[in-house]
């Protein structure tokens, strides 16, 4: 590897009003090699690679830009992608309903006497696909392809560009596990081909994997960069530098207190919405005891969200068969009113799009699930919505100045914090958490499993739904494993690792 | 702010409107040399602008809910021209016109609404169809004829408060009405800083208090005056009436309601609502129906202040209502919103019409100065939005109230300790 440096970001300092982002943070990148940025949520990483990609246009900040060995003053994204640095977004900017190579090629199509060069734009892409390890016809359609093929579509179009330096947020936030494998796995084919990367995550396993230096951003400063080869770096290493000292444990302690099954769901099938034939869930049975905690762990699109949701009211998919117990009697829940009055609760994967109403403010959040029970005649009493919301906003620990502020304010774990109070105000008996800890930093999924442990000691079933093993293996007292629809195992605590899981995720019933 | 953002219910969008509407009052009493401050001008504006203030309230809740109604120009004609007939084939007396052409409007809405919500077609589409099929029933009630109506529903659309009680040389009930309103206004304002101390918060400064008692009190007092000074046989208008019990029915219904909850729920995020237990469908049902229900009444004072129904009634009316909502604070994409910004929204628009009208300025002028102010109010808004700030009003009434301070960063440390050392 040769060791001339790309770039280099000199004592960058960036204010908004009354806080400052970035203070004094200096950064530099080795040509070919991938460099974590690692810190909290609200650290200040994205604003230091918006400063980069010219989001923050040269002048609104302080400090020095200097890319391959010239001071750069980008004016916006555009030139900074001329000169080779090209951004991916954690909320990828793809076009659903145009073609992969529509997609590559917008705002840059190749034209012969002014008209689209069709057979040049999908010549190319067939080849940008090849080299990114994407098997797809380049006339398929965006919204035809999964996240995972998504984001190598983003690289594709990065590639178009002719990048030098390619800067991934959170890359693998959205991926199962084998999709990120290939995603990681291509970055460092880019590495060898001499392509820099820029990579933020909150997965520290990945990025023991694969960083060659490590930047850790705390509150707006850079506190250090690790040589993962040099300095012997592993997961507990960057937890240290991120939160300041190390943590003796990912997870509260806890002792279970598991009574009697309550809730069981028998030979549960429901349909695609749209694709009728298609099943989404095939004759899943499962139960859950008071005071447990039941993971489920499956791969993206195995069904688990589909699961949840259709039992939830029946609030995904068409459904065919199956009942539902809880207490020993046969419930029907034909539509989510009818489930929260049973006493379910579900905490859904995507807070932005599903989760909340990000133009309310906190407190009406805080009470949206259950305003029957705040409401005199038919007056919503908002002394007692605030008092409700106010008591949740200590007893939780969410930062925000007062339950009057919007909830699009708060950063992505004060925002599940909310989510969960809501919840909770329901006082259901079983909450399904679909991805609790999805985009929140590690202080803040600390609380939220401490949280769920509390739920769970007040002798609530908590069914917790992620994609992250190490966070069931440590959270569940239970896990069953789901492929394609079906269950495919049932493990307690002391009995399942990594390994099993996964076996069982990948597998189906016949061969596991 | 805060304690004004509390009294209007909205955002700094509308306590703009509300200066905006205070200037433009201003500007053309100076402008007329006096002509818009007078109890017959002012009586003139609430009879000539209250039926497309009430399709506001209706469309403000089509709009935060996340849809648009394009009929009710044609509903509110429809409606008008079938209670005319039945009032004169079937000699149904006034109030039971009334009934009819409510039912009407809510048989129309739930049409309206059925298709929306249950089949899942577009409110623009549906109401486009709408608007195309009930001007088509209008002319063919009708006859494409104009419908006089009997002397007592014309009290509807053009009457006003009776003289009651001793000669005072006001008109006694809406003395007493100026009288309420102050009343009100001066118990909700004690009300909300005995609520400050109930939920343990500290109440704006108690001249913040007396000065927005007093400013409104004044406000009401010479609206008063205004109306209770006209000529004999005149005083506050029965439309304004009518209007000013449904902008207190559905501010309250919108803000204080569950069901008022849900219809801002849905149109901030439909999916995240459904979740929520909110029952979309019912919500994009119930505003499509109440819209049309509003629009049959809206057509009723309509025909009782023309004293007829004709084919043409309520030609553009969907715009005007719209374009009051919009100014009024709403937002395109839904979920934003108040019953209250529209009407001041309303208002802006009714008296920027009188004024110029006043003035002398021709159907041409006033249209185009009305196209520039709607563009212009929401590219503003837009404008504000876009680059974080706050408006200029927003601003200039930053000394009211608490401002917010920024939020403070997670200090994960110091809570990982806290819970490793609770747990």
């Amino acid at each position: 590897m040769d060791n001339h440096t790309i770039l280099e970001m000199q004592s960058i300092t960036k204010e908004f009003p009354g806080v400052k982002a970035l203070d004094n943070v200096s950064l530099s990148v080795t040509a070919g090699e991938i460099h974590a940025i690692c810190g909290e949520n609200g650290a200040g990483k994205s604003t230091l690679m918006k400063v980069l990609s010219g989001v923050y246009p040269h002048g609104t900040y302080n400090g020095r830009i200097v890319f391959q060995g010239q001071e750069v003053q980008f004016k916006d994204i555009r030139s900074s992608e001329a000169a080779g640095i090209v951004i991916i977004h954690q909320e990828l900017a793809l076009i659903p309903e145009l073609s992969i190579a529509e997609n590559i090629f917008l705002g840059n199509e190749p034209t012969r006497f002014g008209v689209i060069d069709w057979d040049r734009v999908n010549a190319s892409t067939q080849e940008l696909l090849a080299r990114v390890g994407l098997n797809e016809d380049p006339i398929t359609k965006i919204k035809d392809i999964g996240v995972g093929k998504q984001q190598l579509v983003e690289i594709a179009k990065a590639l178009s560009k002719s990048v030098k330096l390619l800067i991934l947020d959170e890359p693998t936030a959205a991926l199962n596990e084998s999709d990120s494998q290939h995603l990681l796995d291509l970055m460092s084919g880019l590495r060898s081909k001499g392509i820099s990367c820029i990579m933020i995550s909150h997965k520290l396993n990945e990025i023991e994997q694969i960083a060659d230096s490590i930047t850790i951003i705390r509150d707006g400063k850079a506190i250090e960069t690790l040589h993962v080869k040099n300095d012997g770096v592993d997961e507990d290493r960057i937890i240290r530098g991120m939160v300041g000292r190390s943590l003796e444990s990912r997870f509260p302690e806890h002792t279970p207190d598991i009574g009697e099954v309550f809730f069981e769901v028998r030979n549960w099938t429901v349909a695609h919405p749209r694709v009728a034939d298609r099943l989404v869930c095939k004759n899943a049975s499962f139960t859950v005891k008071r005071g447990e905690v039941v993971g489920f762990a499956g791969l993206m699109g195995a069904g688990r969200t589909e699961l949840a949701r259709s039992i939830f009211g029946r609030s995904y998919g068409n459904f065919k068969s199956g009942q539902i117990f809880k207490d020993g009697k046969e419930i029907h829940l034909r539509n989510v009113p009818q489930a929260i009055d049973h006493g379910l609760a579900y905490v859904t994967e995507d807070r932005k799009s599903l989760g909340l109403n990000l133009l309310d403010d906190i407190k009406s959040t805080t009470v949206a699930a259950n305003l029957k029970k705040i409401t005199n005649g038919l007056v919503v009493d908002e002394d007692q919505e605030f008092l409700v919301a106010d008591e949740y906003r200590r007893t939780l620990r969410t930062k925000t100045p007062s339950v009057n502020e919007g909830v699009s304010k708060l950063s992505g774990g004060n925002q599940q914090k909310v989510v969960l109070a809501k919840w909770m105000f329901t006082d259901p008996d079983l909450l399904i958490l679909d991805e609790p800890t999805r985009g929140i930093d590690v202080g803040a999924k600390f609380e939220i499993y401490g949280i769920i442990q509390r739920l769970a000691n007040q002798g609530k079933g908590v069914i917790v739904i992620s994609s992250e093993l190490p966070e069931l293996l440590g959270l569940s007292d239970r896990i069953y494993t789901i492929f394609e629809g079906a269950i495919t195992g049932e493990l307690k605590r002391g009995d399942a690792d990594q390994e099993n899981l996964m076996k069982l995720m990948t597998a189906s019933r016949k061969t596991a | 702010m805060t304690s004004l953002k509390q009294l209007f219910g909205g955002d700094t969008r509308q306590f703009g409107m509300i200066f905006a509407l205070i200037a433009l009052v201003v500007f053309f009493q100076i402008m007329t040399g006096g002509k818009t401050l007078t109890p017959t001008n002012m009586m003139n504006l609430f009879n000539g602008n209250s039926y497309i203030l009430i399709l506001a309230i209706g469309m403000v809740l089509v709009i935060i809910a996340g849809h648009i109604d394009l009929s009710v120009g044609s509903v509110a004609a429809f409606a008008g021209i079938v209670v005319a007939v039945v009032m004169r084939d079937w000699n149904l007396p006034w109030y039971m016109g009334v009934v009819v052409g409510l039912l009407l409007g809510a048989l129309i809405g739930a049409w309206q609404g059925f298709w929306v919500a249950y089949v899942g077609i577009p409110a623009f589409i549906v109401t486009l169809a709408g608007m195309l099929l009930f001007r088509g029933f209008n002319q063919y009630v009708g006859q494409s004829t104009t419908v006089p109506v009997p002397q007592e529903f014309r009290y509807l659309g053009a009457g006003y408060l009776p003289e009651v009680g001793p000669v005072t040389g006001y008109n006694n009930l809406t003395v007493l009405l100026g009288l309420a309103l102050c009343g009100a206004v001066i118990y909700l304002e004690m009300r909300k800083r005995r609520r400050f101390e109930k939920v343990g918060a500290q109440p704006p400064a108690q001249w913040v208090s007396i000065v927005k008692i007093g400013l409104l009190c004044a406000a009401i007092l010479y609206a008063t005056y205004l109306f209770a000074t006209g000529n004999r046989g005149t005083s506050f208008p029965v439309p304004g009436l009518i209007l000013g019990v449904l902008v207190i029915i559905y501010a309250f219904v919108s803000s204080k309601t569950i069901v008022g909850r849900h219809v801002y729920a849905v149109g901030g995020n439909r999916h995240a609502a459904e979740l929520t237990g909110v029952q979309s469908k019912k919500v994009d049902f119930l505003v499509l129906m109440n819209m049309s229900i509003l629009a049959a009444l809206a057509g009723m004072i309509f025909v009782g202040r023309s004293t007829a129904s004709g084919p043409f009634d309520g030609v553009g009316w969907e715009l005007d209502a719209i374009a009051a909502v919009f100014i009024g604070g709403a937002a395109v994409t839904g979920g934003v919103g108040t019953v209250v910004g529209s009407i001041i929204g309303g208002l802006v628009m009714a008296v920027l019409n009188n004024g110029l009208q006043l003035l002398g300025i021709g159907a041409d002028m006033t249209q185009i100065i009305k196209g520039l102010v709607l563009l212009v109010a929401v590219a503003f808004d837009v404008y504000n939005k876009s680059q974080g700030k706050r408006s200029i009003t927003g601003l200039l009434m930053k000394n009211f109230g608490n401002q917010a301070k920024p939020e403070v960063p997670t200090d994960t440390k110091k809570v990982i300790s806290h819970d490793a050392t609770v747990s």
